[in-house]
């Protein structure tokens, strides 16, 4: 069938053999147990169908946890790979197989556990934060996510079926040209990335149409939490700078599949403008991705000190002000392609701008801090970390910005261990706080602190000798993505970075057993209340887990901090016992176009992958069949009752008051 | 400038200590710490042997210091804040409501935006001292050299000599290089960290570098941009030789090794590891020309399944 044989398949290869092997043993057991158990039925009608903005958020976490398992093991690979391969050594990794996973990591890492966490953090939290009932397109939101699944199974396949690109994470032509990149490997990046991608920009219209167009009464964008601000502000990055990455996949996937010259040697083609056009998507993404993680400290720092947030207007200011100046500044990833003085000198400048707001952040959470009473939480824990580390990446990356310095530091190891201590120390702290923050709200009891804390140190501790060595190679003359090494000076170094890796594991698997010890627990620390932090937003004024609607009462705001203000002056419980006049509430209708769709766009894309030409045409036009029929429905909401709701909250009412 | 490039590398890497470590980790932290100040020391570059690369470590530290100024009293005073207000600290004053001050607004906004004032004059000033096509003043006039990068080799051609080296680049001590760079395949950045800035080597485009040894002696160049399978071993040995041991060498390349002309280029071009190096007596007049222009296309690797 097309390209695909049985060759495509590296049986000789042991590595991937037992990886792909043990991943679908796992896979096997797990589907086997939901068969044996008749789970089927509630995943399909609880959580593959559903539209439930909360229940999309969980599974996009959920999603990103497991890829971030599969990007770690790239990482554990890479680092094992460089502690053994120095002066002569190779190492057990050769070059052809190596640079797929350092590709695979950088693509797996941004694309698939980065922007999943965000954007399923954005997507639970939105509609609760801005008091409504659902996000504006709740079934899109459904395709959104179903879509990012699919471009997942993708780059998984490649793992197994053929290759993964070799190209490094941003593909560069002419590298990634069919000249030089023959194999699949670039077309599965390429696949998975325009699938995903189209599910990205699609979640990205829709929750800035719901910040925009879907608050509670009230709530003006003065009043709106933090939170929603930096979300506002990510989402309409994401809104401005994926079609600038899809119209650059498709400008490459043209020169690979029509022999078009957009970016090739010859006749004319320009790799510049590949680099130009990929960055000017590239430097937003890390705005995208930083800024919601600001937000949750931002509600961290705010909830846990106690206090109001010092400066929001100047917090506002600022992240609006990188927002816009995130687009500015693309140029700083190539001053080595020798623009000028002038272009690298203002760019250097405009890069340096978006330190000031952000150095403003850091300041406000400071002074939220001051005159607090601060409860050391885990969520605490993590925006401490973050605050103490963010600072050090930016001083690196401030640095970088100056050009004369770039000029030595571009492409070393020190521009890696720069983006991972903006990366790790910002956006995965943040993640990690945020999910620690929100999980009694999802799910209805807290997580356990003491194996909490102990995974904030194996992440604190192991990032810092992960990545403190590599600032120091990277001053050493060490570049990245080299698969071995002749100075054998820099091999005790590069152990250290292996340590502290095999900690961030030991972090990542204590992740695992908190789960499942609060899972077991979880009768313990049952959140009855609906509010176990002492919350100052509206989505802790709603029962944990909220109901499918969110608020039996669409919440009336008067002021930032909404909920705060509540409790100070009546009491919440008093609020939500007092009998009140409850109406039908109308909710989505499961819906299983988002599946749907993505089954075909699995196909679609394997069958271009692989040339399989009939299969791309199934894939299209069964694509366009699920979407013509979502058209036609008319039966999108189901009702409940006045009575219904009103014995929910009468019950959440009566916890409430044992408490 | 008055900055000891010892102190600052000692305050630098010392940052992620000054947070309380756990005392199992401590151990292991202060190792490796004391690996990467006995590391940073030698070779790279912050052991520069050129006008160019000390240029730039004087950027590195000054801006580094200037930017600790503030980066050290921000961590301090996130973990003295932390500490103090703790919930359990009845001495703290709580103070629930306070969520703004003017002076305190001014003063966050003016600190980030002075050092960026100051960093902004020295990334302005510092791209235009050290642009890396704009030549070194100099009493002694530059050496001319073309540099093409392979898959996966760097070859050198002496224009004004008429000779040629693949993955050795000989060069006298104190004379200015002014290099003119492409590639015959895909990018790659040429660097040697010890002389200072890299550039990118770019198919069908001419870009261009100034550098210069202070001293004989050999320093390792590389390519700092990802290529393919042979990138790693995309090493070469850039030796610094005095005036007249150059000038020897020169006499001696002319007599020795083939010619450089297009049937030997295209045979060179073939994908292969940068095992060994060699010089050629004479090469065919403009090849670089013909190369950078995309008249001369050497075959794209023949690779992949």
């Amino acid at each position: 069938m097309g390209r695909l044989s049985w060759a495509a398949i590296p049986f000789d290869v042991p590595v991937v053999m037992i990886a792909a092997g043990s991943v679908g043993l796992v896979i096997f057991c797990v589907l086997a147990l939901v068969t044996v158990k008749g789970w089927w039925p509630y995943l399909w009608s609880e959580w593959i169908t559903s539209v439930d903005h909360k229940r999309i958020g969980v599974m996009y976490v959920i999603l990103a946890l497991l890829m971030l398992v599969r990007g770690f093991s790239d990482a554990l690979l890479m680092r094992s790979q460089l502690a053994l391969a120095a002066g002569h050594a190779q190492g057990y990794l050769p070059p052809e197989h190596y640079n797929q996973i350092f590709s695979a990591h950088g693509t797996i890492m941004i694309f698939f556990v980065a922007m999943p966490f965000v954007v399923g953090l954005m997507n639970f939290v939105l509609p609760l934060q801005l008091g409504v009932r659902d996000v504006a397109f709740p079934v899109l939101n459904s395709v959104s996510f179903w879509l990012t699944a699919a471009g997942v199974l993708l780059v998984n396949m490649s793992l197994v079926i053929g290759e993964f690109a070799r190209t490094g994470w941003l593909a560069y032509p002419p590298l990634s040209e069919i000249a030089y990149s023959p194999g699949v490997g670039v077309d599965y990046y390429l696949w998975s990335l325009q699938i995903s991608g189209l599910g990205t920009l699609l979640s990205g219209i829709n929750l800035t149409t719901t910040i925009l167009k879907l608050r509670a009464p009230g709530m003006g964008y003065s009043r709106m939490p933090i939170f929603c601000w930096t979300a506002l502000a990510s989402n309409l990055l994401i809104v401005a700078s994926f079609p600038i990455l899809t119209a650059t996949f498709a400008m490459l996937l043209l020169d690979r599949y029509c022999d078009f010259h957009f970016f090739t040697n010859e006749l004319g083609g320009n790799p510049m403008m590949y680099i130009n056009l990929i960055w000017s998507w590239g430097h937003p993404e890390v705005y995208i991705l930083i800024l919601p993680a600001f937000g949750v400290f931002s509600e961290v720092v705010a909830t846990f000190s106690g206090k109001r947030l010092f400066g929001r207007r100047s917090m506002v200011m600022a992240t609006m002000a990188i927002c816009v100046l995130s687009f500015m500044v693309w140029l700083h990833h190539f001053f080595t392609m020798g623009a000028g003085a002038d272009v690298n000198g203002f760019f250097g400048i405009m890069t340096m701008i978006i330190a000031v707001p952000t150095g403003v952040k850091i300041f406000n959470w400071l002074f939220t801090l001051y005159g607090g009473r601060i409860r050391f939480t885990v969520p605490v824990y993590w925006a401490i970390g973050f605050m103490v580390t963010f600072v050090i990446g930016g001083m690196t990356g401030v640095l970088m910005a100056i050009p004369p310095a770039d000029f030595v530091l571009h492409n070393s190891l020190f521009l890696v261990a720069h983006f991972h201590n903006v990366a790790i120390g910002g956006v995965v702290f943040g993640v990690m706080a945020g999910i620690s923050y929100w999980f009694p709200k999802a799910f209805g009891f807290t997580l356990n602190e003491r194996l909490g804390k102990a995974v904030f140190w194996c992440w604190f501790i192991g990032f810092y000798l992960a990545f403190m060595p590599l600032y120091a190679l990277g001053l050493m003359g060490a570049t990245r993505r080299m698969q071995h090494y002749s100075d054998t000076h820099w091999q005790p170094l590069m152990l250290v970075a292996l340590a502290g890796a095999v900690l961030i594991l030991v972090g990542i698997a204590l992740t695992g057993v908190q789960l499942a010890v609060s899972i077991r627990d979880r009768e313990r620390h049952r959140d009855l209340t609906g509010d176990p932090w002492n919350g100052r937003t509206l989505e802790w004024s709603t029962p944990s887990p909220p109901p499918a609607w969110n608020f039996s009462l669409l919440p009336q705001v008067g002021q930032a901090d909404e909920f705060w203000a509540m409790k100070q002056q009546h009491g919440a419980t008093q609020e939500r016992t007092t009998l009140r006049a409850y109406g039908t509430i109308h909710i989505p209708r499961n819906n299983p176009t988002g599946f749907y769709l993505a089954f075909f766009a699995v196909l679609l894309g394997f069958s271009l992958i692989w040339r399989i030409w009939w299969g791309a045409g199934l894939g299209l036009l069964g694509g366009i069949a699920v979407g013509l029929i979502q058209a036609w429905r008319t039966d999108g909401e189901i009702a409940v009752s006045a009575e219904q709701v009103a014995a929910l909250e009468g019950l959440h009412g009566a916890k409430e008051a044992a408490v | 400038m008055p900055t000891d490039p010892e102190m600052l590398a000692v305050s630098r890497v010392r940052l992620p200590n000054s947070r309380d470590a756990h005392s199992i980790f401590g151990r292991m932290i202060s190792i490796a710490i004391s690996a990467m100040l006995l590391a940073s020391c030698h070779e790279g570059v912050l052991d520069p042997h050129g006008p160019v690369g000390k240029a730039e470590r004087v950027i590195l530290y000054n801006s580094t210091a200037i930017m600790l100024a503030v980066v050290i009293p921000v961590i301090v005073l996130t973990l003295v804040f932390a500490w103090w207000f703790r919930s359990k600290n009845k001495r703290a004053q709580y103070r629930p409501d306070w969520e703004y001050s003017g002076r305190i607004e001014m003063i966050i906004w003016s600190i980030p935006a002075l050092v960026i004032l100051f960093l902004g004059g020295i990334a302005w000033t510092g791209s235009h001292d050290l642009d890396p096509p704009q030549e070194l003043k100099d009493s002694v006039a530059p050496l001319d050299i073309e540099v093409i990068s392979l898959d996966w080799r760097w070859l050198f051609i002496y224009p004004n000599e008429g000779i040629a080296s693949l993955n050795r680049l000989v060069v006298p001590a104190g004379v200015p290089l002014r290099f003119r760079l492409t590639s015959a395949t895909v990018m790659n950045s040429f660097f040697v960290p010890q002389l200072g800035s890299q550039i990118y080597a770019m198919p069908g485009m001419v870009s261009r570098l100034n550098l210069k040894a202070d001293q004989p002696g050999t320093f390792q160049g590389l390519s700092a941009q990802f290529s393919g399978d042979g990138f790693s071993d995309m090493r070469f040995d850039l030796v610094s030789v005095g005036a007249d041991e150059f000038k020897e060498w020169v006499t001696t390349t002319k007599t020795q090794g083939g010619a450089l002309d297009a049937a030997t280029y295209t045979n060179l071009a073939k994908p292969a590891n940068a095992e060994y190096s060699q010089t050629y007596a004479a090469v065919t007049e403009g090849l670089f020309d013909s190369i950078s222009s995309g008249h001369l296309v050497a075959n794209p690797r023949p690779r992949g399944n």
